[in-house]
């Protein structure tokens, strides 16, 4: 039985198909991860799970409920963190975390408990009497995740936590949703930062124009790119290499040049770099660094998806450490 | 239970966020004051004068409390995105509504008292049938929370609601028979009166106060009920149909 079964999935907004034919199952206990860049429906594809959507056809299960026609049935179930920061600007934090506790029926000295708990856990706890109002954007953000996961829920669906926020904060987020998942909570997590499905994530689906191209864990849709060997090459010096003579030394290498000073090996061979660099030295470069690359998620995911990842790896260089 | 500690803390966070600030405090005060304050001085007249002018001073001071307090309790929440969280708990649709208007319904309900406080100090007041009075007061309360809620709800800005909320409050001042009794409206607009939950409202209320009703009291009762419960399925529906997508 899944957590989370998304069967067939669609939804239109007038004309636009916000999700088409979306379909996925997220099992007990695992940290599953949606990317997709902007638009690509991953928002409503949440907002249809938790019950502030509905689809115009398909099926949806939480935790063995069908809630398909009675999204009610499982909502206290779930914990949302939603990718806007909507919590209360006139409550102080710590009000804040009380009252949404108490929508889920938590008595008031459990609600107490947990929300100094969790302000303590966030390095909340000196805002804990301001007002949600006055916080900075990453306070907001982490006030906002600490509401969604007050009453302990089992399943717990994040959009897009770390969003426009800061390095530390980031990590200090990434180390939470990592705890949480340990401790047996269910995620569904949907970002456009690469980097951090990477880390975080077992399994991933690509989305994108509403439609999932594909799903898999990270080792399974990185192996193909990894039976490949990709050697980086950099000289000291901008110079201008003779690739013909350098191809016809080494026929069975593909060669090429991403810029002046540096060559991209590639070979379904294990590439011996020993070989490469005596040859460069000998006529007459200087080799700085000859370095094995590893294939990435994103190099999957242009591969697959076909969207050169530009917009979302600006946004990742960002986030990254 | 756990739906109670819901229900009882969304009226108890209302309160703190909204009714209870000093603005909506003194708002609540000044307003009933002033209409009460202008009509006296207006009408000048003496005890008979005062139980005319009562019953419309307490329907009118219910109407604009209960109705633009639903448009920051509901629209404004609505906008700001932090009603999704009431719509994501695990309470159902129903009781989210009751909650959220019940803070409205008893502002509405005290804000009627302000003119009778105010009458009380130069009047005697003991005439008045208050077993009549009082339920009626709460009907009207919840009928105009309703309207408030039917307005709050059909509209996404919160100037929306309120500029759709005076389209009905300013022409009911007049078409309710607060004042003045709806038969000396034109032929052609009485009619009007009658889609109106406050006018069956106002009529009671004058019932209670001076026997100056023109209906059978249960009739009003009734109709007045039925609104309510129209008022809030029909919110109920939009709100399902609107923001539940
Ligand atoms: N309420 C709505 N009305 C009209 N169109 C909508 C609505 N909600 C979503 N859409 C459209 O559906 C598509 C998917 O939007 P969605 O918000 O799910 O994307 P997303 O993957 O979450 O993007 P982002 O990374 O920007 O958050 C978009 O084209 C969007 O314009
Ligand atoms: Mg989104």
């Amino acid at each position: 039985m899944g957590a989370i079964v998304a069967e067939k999935l669609a939804k239109r907004f007038g004309n636009v198909h916000a999700l088409e034919d979306v379909s996925f199952k997220v099992s007990k206990g695992e940290l599953f991860g949606f990317l997709g860049p902007n638009g690509a429906g991953k928002t409503t594809t949440i907002n249809i799970l938790t019950g502030l959507a509905r689809p115009d056809t398909g099926a949806i299960s939480i935790s063995g409920i069908d809630c398909t026609h009675s999204p009610k049935a499982a909502q206290g179930l779930i914990g949302v963190v939603p990718d806007e920061s909507n919590l209360y600007p006139e409550l102080t934090g710590f009000d804040n975390l009380c009252f949404c506790a108490s929508l889920y029926g938590l008595k008031k000295s459990d609600r107490v408990s947990r929300a100094a708990e969790l302000l303590r856990s966030l390095g909340l706890a000196e805002a804990a009497s301001r007002k949600f109002g006055g916080y900075s954007k990453g306070m907001k953000r982490k006030l906002t995740i600490a509401a969604g996961i007050i009453h302990n829920p089992p399943i717990l669906f994040l959009d897009e936590p770390t969003t426009g926020i800061d390095v530390a904060s980031a990590r200090q987020i990434r180390q939470l949703i990592s705890g949480l998942n340990r401790s047996g909570t269910t995620i569904l997590l949907t970002t456009h930062y690469i980097e951090e499905a990477e880390r975080l994530c077992s399994r991933i689906a690509f989305i994108a124009s509403g439609k999932i191209i594909k799903t898999d864990t990270i080792e399974n849709l990185i192996q193909p790119a990894k039976e490949k060997n990709v050697m980086e090459i950099t000289l000291s010096k901008r110079a201008k290499i003779s690739f013909e003579s350098m191809a016809s030394a080494f026929p069975n290498l593909s060669l090429s040049c991403p810029e002046d000073g540096r060559i991209r090996v590639e070979s379904g061979e294990p590439i011996r770099a020993g070989v490469l660099v005596r040859y460069l030295e000998e006529n007459g470069h200087e080799v700085m660094e000859a370095r094995r690359i590893h294939p990435s998620l994103e190099d999957v995911f242009v591969r697959i998806t076909g969207i050169e990842a530009g917009a979302m790896k600006k946004e990742r260089e960002k986030s990254i450490l | 239970m756990k739906t109670w500690i819901a229900f009882w803390n969304i009226i108890l966070k209302d309160m703190r966020a909204y009714y209870l600030k000093p603005p909506n405090i003194s708002w609540g005060i000044i307003f009933p004051l002033a209409w009460t304050g202008m009509f006296f001085i207006r009408s000048g007249g003496g005890f008979d004068g005062v139980l005319d002018l009562l019953p419309g001073l307490m329907a009118i001071s219910i109407l604009f409390g209960t109705t633009s307090m639903l448009a920051v309790t509901v629209t404004f929440e609505k906008k700001g995105k932090s009603f999704d969280r009431l719509l994501l708990a695990p309470i159902p649709l129903g009781v989210l509504m009751l909650a959220k208007t019940s803070g409205a319904i008893v502002f509405g309900i005290a804000n009627a008292f302000v003119p009778v406080a105010m009458a009380c100090f130069f009047f005697d007041l003991s005439r008045v049938g208050w077993l009549t009075a009082l339920p009626a007061v709460i009907l009207i309360a919840v009928s105009s929370t309703f309207l408030g809620l039917f307005i709050a709800v059909s509209v996404s800005e919160v100037f929306e609601a309120q500029t759709f909320s005076n389209f009905f409050r300013f022409p009911m001042i007049f078409l309710c028979g607060l004042f003045f009794p709806i038969e000396r409206l034109p032929f052609f607009i009485k009619p009007l009166s009658y889609i109106f939950p406050l006018t069956y409202g106002a009529d009671i209320l004058h019932g209670a106060f001076n026997r100056a009703h023109i209906m059978p009291l249960g009739l009003d009762f009734v109709l007045l009920g039925a609104f309510c419960v129209f008022l809030f399925l029909w919110s109920y529906r939009n709100i399902k149909k609107r923001w539940i997508m």
